[in-house]
């Protein structure tokens, strides 16, 4: 037999190649096809009604279920050494998704103050609209999260490396909150990606991806993923009703009793997937496939270049400051150490001496560093939070989140590393 | 959550024929029920046990108020029932695995009876607890993976699907 008695039993190269994508069974393509295809024929009414009715596996309409937006969740799903996954239209519509399924209006759930822009908006402004309130926690200190608990707050939100300014919290202890709460630790692990860290194994319940970033690789396609652990479980307290009572929809099926481990997956995709829409394209899951078939030997280089890059700007005399993790003045330095020994991504923060002004001047003279708002590219990318990705935040929040006017984001690719430094020496000097 | 090769599961699948369902509904809408609908689709042939709808039929086939009461053999007894109900049904299995020719015990997917299934492994039978027989073959049979499941199977073999 050639089954796996463990689905780790396969290295992760391997599996970043081979999980979910088998031969196509009818034609015997090696390559996963793209399924361009909005429906699927039923065999009769009766199995049409099994597949309405959650009764049989199968496949409906490409809004719910895709063959290949279905290779890509299996893939993700082995490689965060999950139960599940559920891929969604963009890493905001994943989080939507996990959270809908979540709270329920009036909740409450806990982030980390150290987070992508996008998302602190997300949580304190868009989410707001929909009942749902969000406190935010200082990741390097843990205790900060068991003070902000309520007795309605449904989930703990941090990024395993964050971004921009690369902070890594004691992943451990918040699950430790999250555990003696009854509530599930959502780790974004986006920058760090599943070659560097796997939350699920220290403790994460649910894993949450923009797949457009490291995952794709190489900044052509957007796409987002949910990964459920299978270890959660939904009927310890009356907290998640979404999960344990009756659905009115489905005919009275309840989903954690009847999809056990994998329930919460389900529930995202036959609820919140169907209902709201933001389904992924095949095309968009065909490129992160492929992008994720070289992930660990990008990510080797990504992280090597990183420590080269990181290095030469804390010794530049124009620079205050760099906030990444790999180097010893970081505050997350111990906990890198201890998390993320292969490192922890590309993505980091650094400070000009001049401040806004000569931030705005560095993205502007880059010749090679792109100045645009993406990470985890093949290309270097460089950024000015401040006037971009954060500039919808108060200047109070900007710093909170690491993003500050002085700050300038950087995320390193995997060109040659002398291009790039030498690229940044040409622009500091302008 | 007790652990099985892969191996072993599947082996148990392609030789069962018959399995006789303790727990099953006549409600439409519970796993008992539809999980008996999808192993007849998959040409199993299963025969409904449970005392509330005994000498009723379910999905054509008559039900039974006991193993015992069941006229002919059985490969595996599915225990679609609570933890704290399976040691009775597994000790009538254990008394009937000779006359029904008994193989496997399986308890559903949140149903665990450690002592229960030393008693059954000692008397020679195979046991599963904490698993669904229908999410087992749809996970062997590469269908689970078209929801995004984790499968765990890596092959460079043309799948070939059972109908």
């Amino acid at each position: 037999m050639t089954d796996s008695n463990d689905k780790n039993s396969y290295g992760f190269e391997t599996r970043a190649i081979h999980a979910g994508a088998a031969p196509d069974a009818a034609t015997g393509a090696r390559n996963t096809p793209i399924h361009h295809s909005t429906a699927y024929v039923f065999d009769d009414a009766d199995h049409a009604a099994s597949l309405f009715n959650l009764q049989t596996f199968g496949f409906i309409y490409s809004r719910l279920t895709n063959p290949t937006v279905a290779v890509l969740e299996e893939r993700i799903a082995n490689l965060e050494n999950g139960r599940a996954a559920c891929a969604a239209g963009s890493g905001h519509a994943a989080q939507f998704l996990a959270f809908f399924t979540l709270m329920e209006p009036g909740d409450h759930f806990v982030a980390s103050r150290n987070l992508y822009g996008g998302s602190i908006t997300q949580f304190a402004v868009s989410f707001k609209k929909l009942g749902w309130h969000c406190d935010f926690a200082d990741p390097l200190n843990p205790d900060t999260f068991r003070a902000a608990l309520r007795d309605n707050t449904k989930a703990i939100f941090i990024e395993s490396v964050s971004n921009p300014s690369c902070v890594i919290g004691d992943i451990e202890a918040i699950a430790d909150v999250a555990r003696d709460a009854g509530i599930p630790l959502i780790v974004d692990n986006t920058i760090a990606t599943p070659y560097l860290f796997n939350p699920i194994d220290h403790g994460a319940d649910i894993v949450l991806h923009s797949t457009t970033k490291y995952l794709n690789g190489h900044g052509n396609s957007m796409g987002g993923a949910i990964v459920e652990s299978g270890k959660f479980d939904w009927a310890q307290n009356d907290k998640f009703p979404s999960m344990t009572k009756p659905d009115e929809a489905y005919h009275g099926l309840t989903f954690f009793e009847t999809f056990g481990d994998f329930g919460f997956t389900m529930r995202v995709r036959a609820v919140a997937l169907r209902d709201f829409g933001p389904a992924l394209s095949p095309t968009n899951a065909f490129m992160t496939l492929t992008g994720i078939e070289t992930l660990p030997l990008r990510m080797d280089r990504h992280v090597a270049n990183t420590d080269r890059v990181a290095t030469y700007l804390e010794d530049h005399s124009a620079v205050a400051w760099v906030s990444y993790a790999g180097l010893r003045s970081s505050p997350s330095f111990k906990n890198k150490e201890r998390y993320f020994s292969n490192g922890c991504g590309s993505v980091f923060t650094f400070g000009l001496k001049g401040g806004y002004d000569a931030g705005i001047s560095l993205v502007e003279s880059c010749n090679l560093l792109s100045h645009l708002a993406n990470v985890g590219d093949t290309r270097s990318l460089i950024l000015h939070p401040a006037s971009t990705t954060h500039r919808q935040l108060t200047e109070e929040q900007q710093i909170a989140a690491g993003a500050g006017p002085d700050v300038v984001r950087i995320s390193v690719g995997i060109e040659t590393a002398d291009d790039i430094i030498r690229d940044l020496d040409d622009a500091l000097r302008t | 959550m007790p652990s099985y090769p892969d191996t072993l599961i599947r082996r148990i699948l392609d030789e069962t024929r018959t399995i006789a369902m303790v727990g099953a509904s006549a409600n439409w809408v519970r796993p008992s029920n539809f999980a008996m609908k999808y192993l007849q689709h998959k040409r199993f042939r299963v025969i409904p046990v449970n005392p509330a709808s005994a000498g009723s039929e379910i999905h054509g086939e008559i039900c039974y108020a006991s193993l015992a009461g069941v006229p002919g053999g059985f490969d595996i007894v599915d225990i679609f029932r609570k933890s704290t109900d399976a040691g009775p049904i597994v000790d009538e299995a254990i008394d009937l695995k000779d006359i029904k020719g008994l193989k496997v015990i399986w308890m559903q997917l949140g149903v665990i009876d450690e002592a229960a299934a030393a008693r059954a492994e000692a008397a020679g039978l195979t046991v599963i607890m904490d698993r669904c027989p229908k999410i087992e073959f749809g996970r062997l049979n590469h269908e689970l993976s078209w929801s995004g499941i984790n499968s765990g199977l890596i092959s460079s073999k043309r799948p070939r699907l059972r109908r």
